[in-house]
């Protein structure tokens, strides 16, 4: 199995470290060439969304990534991640994939001196660490949308089809029942057909 | 400072990785950043450049221009104070900054004691030119470090001297025998758990990035490639001909650091790169400042 992590700004490498603790092997995608490579899932890291946004359509690989996520590739997503899936953002007019179908607040927890640390359930898995860095919440989800976790009432991760997204960076924690969590959505997918998400949401 | 609030400090500074840091000084050039891709704003009343051709006593910015850049953008906002000036720091973390940077481009505010930062829940980030230096700060409480460089001038030649001498002095540690810490630890006036840290990790605690000079997509290259995990970017921008192109070209260089023929085409057409000073030629060197 190999995982692709977006790699053109913030903590991916993070991300790599959890994934091959999981016997994964890793690619990371800074330009156009690097989708060429086979993968069987991507990973979204945390950083600046706007920045991982804008590179990804500079870089001229929004589009191709856009399409895998469509057809179904399995996508795991934290924190700028999510901001990238989310249909919709509350306080701001940018937008990127889209094929996440809830509404996200950017920096709902105010600056850096709003940041935290939290335990908490995540349904299927148990209580597990959560790092919130300048994190966005989920404020409103489709009905279609599997609520994960919710903290202090305002969600903070999802699943949605073979999309797994969260606020907090499981990544930044010791603890790798997401990231399993994630490697089992894509082993399943390996091992069958799974159908493309088949409307247009946002 | 607890030390959950220390971890969450170092961890943003993670999330900055393979980002550049604009130097800004009002919201409008905040704005030209932020659209540039720049991860992270310095907000500062006047670019090194400018403090450095204005000479004087150089202190921290207004907190009313720092609150227009706050509103400005989404992405964090950074602000200096001066070295050991901690009532500046006091004020920056009443107004809710992201990162203070406790810098030498400001003039000094005690010649002896940096700022005891452990005592702030907001984030410092401090200059270093060694790893001595970069470990002191870290005792300190810093969650982040930079190359000290010399900044204003658009030479990177000082930025490529501290980090590879960083990078030396690492690797040193690292192939060190454990009983020869302790007298490396006496050597760089640190404590000896910093020095453990090194010699098992290979690497500082916190996260380090390249500041101090650089002006070019090349230049913000040269310091990914020697090691730097992101790169600040002060007076390089906003003294060139064309910052946004400029700007946005240095970011995607920092991404693809290690691909010559993309930052080959993003270096052309950039307009004036920033004039610079040599080494020589500079009367005031701020990194002298704060050992």
């Amino acid at each position: 199995m190999t995982i692709a992590v977006v790699a053109v700004q913030g903590a991916f490498i993070e991300q790599e470290q959890r994934l091959q603790e999981l016997g994964v092997d890793c690619i990371e995608l800074r330009k156009k060439e690097d989708l060429e490579q086979p993968y069987d899932g991507i990973v979204l890291p945390g950083g600046e969304s706007t920045v991982q946004g804008k590179l990804l359509k500079e870089l001229d690989m929004f589009d191709t990534i856009h399409k895998q996520i469509q057809e179904g590739m399995p996508v795991f997503a934290t924190c700028a991640g999510l901001i990238l899936l989310a249909g919709e953002l509350e306080n701001d007019t940018r937008s990127y994939f889209k094929t996440l179908p809830v509404t996200v607040r950017r920096n709902a927890y105010g600056r850096q001196l709003g940041s935290f640390h939290t335990e908490q359930e995540v349904k299927g898995i148990g209580v597990i660490p959560m790092t919130f860095i300048r994190a966005p919440y989920i404020s409103k989800v489709d009905s279609k949308v599997e609520v994960l976790a919710t903290v202090e009432e305002h969600i903070v991760a999802v699943k949605y089809k073979n999309q797994l997204a969260m606020s907090f960076h499981p990544e930044l924690d010791e603890d790798v029942r997401i990231h399993q969590k994630f490697v089992e959505m894509v082993k399943a997918y390996n091992s069958q057909s799974f159908e493309p998400l088949d409307e247009k949401i946002g | 400072m607890a030390e959950n609030r220390y971890g969450l400090n170092k961890q943003l500074a993670q999330m900055l990785k393979g980002g550049v840091i604009m130097d800004v000084t009002t919201p409008e050039q905040a704005k030209i950043a932020e659209e540039a891709g720049a991860s992270a704003v310095m907000a500062l009343e006047r670019i090194p450049a400018d403090i450095r051709a204005a000479g004087g006593v150089s202190r921290m910015s207004d907190p009313k221009m720092i609150k227009g850049i706050q509103e400005a953008v989404s992405i964090p906002v950074m602000a200096k104070c001066r070295i050991g000036h901690f009532v500046e720091a006091q004020l920056l973390e009443a107004i809710e900054i992201d990162y203070i940077d406790e810098s030498e481009v400001l003039s000094p505010a005690d010649d002896v004691y940096h700022i005891d930062k452990t005592k702030f829940k907001v984030p410092f980030v401090c200059g270093a030119r060694d790893l001595g230096e970069a470990l002191r700060r870290i005792n300190e409480g810093a969650s982040m470090i930079r190359t000290k460089g010399e900044p204003g001038t658009g030479d990177v030649v000082q930025a490529v001297r501290h980090m590879r001498m960083m990078n030396s002095e690492i690797a040193k540690i690292t192939a060190m025998r454990e009983d020869e810490l302790f007298q490396e630890a006496k050597e760089l006036q640190v404590p000896y758990d910093l020095v453990q840290y090194v010699h098992e990790n290979g690497k500082l605690p916190v996260v380090n990035f390249a500041a101090g000079g650089v002006a070019t997509p090349a230049d913000a290259a040269l310091m990914m490639q020697l090691g730097a995990e992101g790169v600040f970017v002060g007076s390089g921008i906003f003294k060139s001909g064309n910052p946004k192109k400029r700007a946005s070209a240095i970011v995607q260089a920092v991404t693809n650091y290690t691909d010559a023929k993309l930052i080959a085409s993003l270096s052309e057409d950039l307009g004036e790169a920033m004039v610079g000073i040599n080494e020589q030629e500079i009367e005031l060197l701020m990194a002298e400042r704060g050992k």
